[in-house]
C-alpha cells in the first residue's frame, strides 16, 4: 500500500496524519482526564461523562451567543470566559449528582454504571428539548481561523494547535492538583486506604464529592474545547464514551501518565491507519488491538504496584 | 425420582412457570390481534437475552454489556440463511449478478463470499445460531476469566466488543448489508414467514423455545453449578480456595448466556423479518440489561416479565409521547438501581408473596406439617 507514494509524499502524509492524530490525541486526553480522576481514583464508572462534556459545549455555545449579542467588542476573548463557566456548570452538576445518586452506590460499581447510564439518557433528552435535535456550532473568534504553513506540503490549522495547547495546559493543571495540592493528597490517601484516611481526619465524604465534581468540571472544559473543532449535538457524548473508557483502562486506571500515553498511542494508530484503510476499519483494528492487549495485560500499560 | 424433581423445581416455581405459560400461550394470543401479538413475540425474544443475563449477572455476578453481540450474531446467522433463500436467481434477475443478495450487488460484489456459502444449508444455519455466539463467548471468556478480569473491567470490554461489531457491520456494507442490515426476508424452506398465519405459528414456536431455555436456566440454577455461581458472586476467593476452578464455571455460564441470546436473535429475525446493527450496538446491549434488572436480576421468570413490561412501555410511550420515553427510560434505570434493586421479583417476594401466603396460610401449614417427617 505504500508503493503508490513517493518518499516525500509519504513523509508529508505521515506528518499530516500525525498532526490530525495529535488533535485526536488532545481530544482523548481532555475527555480521559476527567474520567481518570473519577474512575481511576474513585472507581466510579460514570457513563454520563460524555453528557457532562456536552454540557460544557452547550455552555460555550450560550456564552458565544451572549458575547456576540451584548459585548461584541470582547468577542475574541469569550472562549476563556466560556471555559470557566463550563467548568463551573459541569462541576456543579457533578456535585449535585454525587450527592443525590453516586454516594449511595459506592459499594455497587456495576449499579453505578446502570444508574449513570440512566442519567445520561435523561440529560440527552433535556438537551434535545432545550437546544433541539440538530447540532449547533459556535462562531470561532477570528484569531483562531486559518492555518500555519510549515512546509509547502504541510499546513496545520490554528484551532487544532489551540486545542493541543489547551490539552497540555489542562493536563498540567490536573497533574498539579493530583500530586501537589492538599486535595490531591487526600484523594490519593483515600484511594489507598479509605478507613485509615478517615481516621487521620480527612473528610472522606466531602473529598469524594469534590473529586467527582472536579472530574465532571474537567469534562465540561473538554466539551468547551470541543466546540473549537466540531459541532455539538445532544447525543455527541455517547459516541465517545467507549473510546474514552478504553483509553483510561488501557493506560492503567490509576495512572495519569498511563492515560496520556494510551491516548497518544490509540489516537496516532487510528489516524495513521485511517489514511490507508477506510475510517471504520481503522477504528475496528485499533479497538481490537486495544482490547486484545487488555486481554493479555488486564492491568493496563502503567499499573501502580499496590498491595491489595 | 420424585425427590430429584422437587430439588429441580419447587411447588412455587411450578406455579410460576404455569402462570407464565398461561400468559404466553393463552392470555396474550386471545387478547391481541396478530400485529400486536407479533410485537409481543419480538419482546419475548429479548427475554432470551434477559434470562442469560440473570444467569451471568444475577447469579454469577458477571455483568456483560455486550449481550447484543450474541443476540446479533444469532440473528445474523438466521438472516443469512433466509436471505440466501430469498435471493434465488429468478427473484434477483434484475441484478447485474443474479443469485446473490441484493446489497452485495449494490456494492459491486460479483460472487458470494466463501463464508456465506455454508448458510445455504438450514441445518448449518441453525447450528451456527448457537455455535457462533458460543464460540465468541468462549474466546472472550477464556481470555478474561483466566486472567481473573471481572466486574467493571469485564463490563467495559464487552461494551467495546459491542461497539467493534457494530462498526464492523456498518463498515463492511458489501458483506453484511451495512446500516440497513439484512432485510427483505421471505421464506423458510418455501414457507412464507410474512403471512399473518405464519406470524402466529412463529409466536408459538418462540414461546416453546422460551420455555426450553427457561427450563435449561432453571436446571443450571438448581444444580450444584448454580449454587457455586452464587457462592462465586458473593465470595469468589473462598470458592477458589475450596478447590473449584472458578474461571471454568464463569466461562460456562457466559457461554450459556450467549447461546440463549443467539437463539433469541434467531427468533427475532424470523418474527420481525430483518436483522440490523441497531440491535447489536452499545445502546441495545445496555437496554437488555435493564430488562433483566427490572425483572429482578435473580429471577428467570422476572426477566421475562421485565422484558415484556419495559418493551410494552417503550412502544406505548413512544407512540404517544416520543419525547418522554427517554426521560422515562433514564428514570427507570436510576429507580431500578436505587429504589428497587431486586426489581419486580423483589416487589413480588416482599409484598405480594406474604399476602398470598397469609391467604393460603392454613393449607401451607398443613403441607409443611406433612412434609417434615418425610425429610
Amino acid at each position: 500500500m505504500f508503493s503508490d507514494y513517493s518518499m516525500g509524499e509519504l513523509g508529508a502524509i505521515f506528518a499530516m496524519q500525525g498532526f490530525a492524530g495529535l488533535i485526536l490525541f488532545s481530544v482523548f486526553v481532555l475527555m480521559a482526564l476527567g474520567l481518570a480522576i473519577i474512575f481511576g481514583q474513585m472507581g466510579v464508572i460514570n457513563m454520563a461523562h460524555g453528557e457532562f462534556m456536552i454540557l460544557g459545549a452547550y455552555v460555550t455555545y450560550l456564552t458565544s451567543n451572549f458575547f456576540s449579542a451584548y459585548i461584541p467588542a470582547l468577542f475574541g476573548m469569550y472562549f476563556f470566559v466560556a471555559m470557566a463557566l463550563a467548568f463551573l456548570a459541569s462541576g456543579a452538576l457533578g456535585l449535585f449528582v454525587e450527592w443525590a445518586m453516586i454516594r449511595h452506590l459506592y459499594k455497587r460499581p456495576l449499579d453505578t454504571l446502570l444508574a449513570t447510564w440512566g442519567l445520561s439518557l435523561i440529560l440527552q433528552q433535556i438537551y434535545r428539548s432545550v437546544f433541539g435535535a440538530r447540532e449547533v456550532g459556535v462562531t470561532i473568534p477570528d484569531w483562531m481561523i486559518g492555518s500555519l504553513p510549515v512546509t509547502d506540503m504541510i499546513e496545520v490549522p490554528i484551532n487544532g494547535i489551540f486545542v493541543m495547547v489547551l490539552a497540555v495546559g489542562i493536563s498540567m493543571a490536573v497533574y498539579y492538583m493530583m500530586f501537589r495540592s492538599v486535595w490531591g493528597r487526600q484523594v490519593r490517601a483515600i484511594n489507598q486506604n479509605r478507613v485509615m484516611a478517615g481516621a487521620v481526619g480527612i473528610n472522606t465524604e466531602w473529598t469524594d464529592r469534590l473529586t467527582f465534581g472536579i472530574g465532571c468540571g474537567v469534562a465540561g472544559v473538554a466539551g468547551s474545547a470541543f466546540t473549537m473543532i466540531g459541532s455539538t449535538g445532544p447525543t455527541a457524548g455517547q459516541l465517545y464514551i467507549v473510546d474514552t473508557f478504553l483509553v483510561v483502562v488501557f493506560g492503567g486506571a490509576a495512572s495519569l501518565l498511563g492515560t496520556i500515553a494510551s491516548a497518544f498511542s490509540i489516537s496516532q494508530a487510528q489516524s495513521i491507519m485511517e489514511f490507508f484503510l477506510s475510517g471504520s476499519m481503522a477504528k475496528v483494528l485499533t479497538l481490537l488491538t486495544v482490547v486484545g492487549i487488555l486481554m493479555l495485560r488486564p492491568q493496563g500499560l502503567f499499573a501502580l504496584k499496590l498491595r491489595k | 425420582m420424585k425427590r430429584s424433581f422437587s430439588s429441580f423445581m419447587t411447588r412455587q416455581d411450578m406455579v410460576g412457570f404455569a402462570i407464565l405459560a398461561v400468559v404466553i400461550f393463552v392470555l396474550l394470543p386471545i387478547s391481541l390481534d396478530t400485529f400486536r401479538l407479533n410485537l409481543f413475540g419480538k419482546y419475548l425474544t429479548y427475554a432470551f437475552v434477559a434470562i442469560g443475563l440473570v444467569l451471568c449477572w444475577g447469579a454469577g455476578g458477571i455483568l456483560s454489556l455486550g449481550q447484543g453481540v450474541f443476540f446479533g450474531l444469532g440473528g445474523y446467522c438466521m438472516a443469512m440463511f433466509l436471505k440466501l433463500e430469498a435471493s434465488t436467481p429468478e427473484n434477483t434477475s434484475i441484478q447485474s449478478t443474479p443469485g446473490i443478495p441484493d446489497f452485495m450487488d449494490w456494492n459491486q460484489l460479483t460472487a458470494l463470499p466463501a463464508w456465506w456459502e455454508p448458510f445455504h444449508s438450514l441445518a448449518f444455519a441453525l447450528f451456527a445460531v448457537v455455535a457462533v455466539p458460543v464460540f465468541f463467548a468462549f474466546i472472550i471468556g477464556v481470555a478474561m476469566f483466566r486472567r481473573r478480569v471481572g466486574g467493571v473491567y469485564f463490563a467495559i470490554i464487552t461494551q467495546a466488543f459491542a461497539a467493534i461489531l457494530t462498526i464492523l457491520i456498518i463498515g463492511q456494507q458489501g458483506y453484511t448489508g451495512g446500516v440497513n442490515g439484512i432485510t427483505d426476508l421471505r421464506t423458510l424452506k418455501g414457507w412464507d414467514i410474512r403471512t399473518d398465519e405464519a406470524k402466529e405459528i412463529l409466536y408459538y414456536v418462540n414461546g416453546v423455545m422460551l420455555f426450553v431455555v427457561l427450563f435449561a436456566a432453571q436446571f443450571i440454577r438448581k444444580s450444584k453449578l448454580g449454587r457455586l455461581l452464587i457462592a462465586m458472586r458473593d465470595q469468589e476467593d473462598r470458592v477458589r480456595f475450596s478447590g473449584y476452578d472458578v474461571a471454568a464455571f464463569k466461562i460456562f455460564v457466559f457461554c450459556a448466556g450467549a447461546a440463549f441470546a443467539g437463539i433469541g436473535g434467531a427468533m427475532f429475525t424470523l418474527q420481525v423479518g430483518f436483522m440490523s446493527p441497531t440491535l447489536v450496538g452499545i445502546v441495545p446491549s445496555i437496554e437488555m440489561v435493564i430488562f433483566c434488572a427490572v425483572g429482578g436480576r435473580i429471577s428467570i421468570l422476572g426477566a421475562v416479565y421485565g422484558a415484556l413490561l419495559v418493551n410494552w412501555a417503550k412502544t406505548t410511550f413512544s407512540e404517544s409521547f416520543p419525547e418522554l420515553w427517554l426521560l422515562g427510560l433514564g428514570a427507570l434505570f436510576i429507580a431500578v438501581v436505587m429504589v428497587f434493586p431486586n426489581g419486580l421479583a423483589g416487589v413480588y417476594s416482599e409484598h405480594v408473596a406474604p399476602r398470598i401466603n397469609r391467604l393460603f396460610n392454613k393449607s401451607a401449614a398443613d403441607m409443611a406439617g406433612a412434609k417434615t417427617p418425610a425429610e
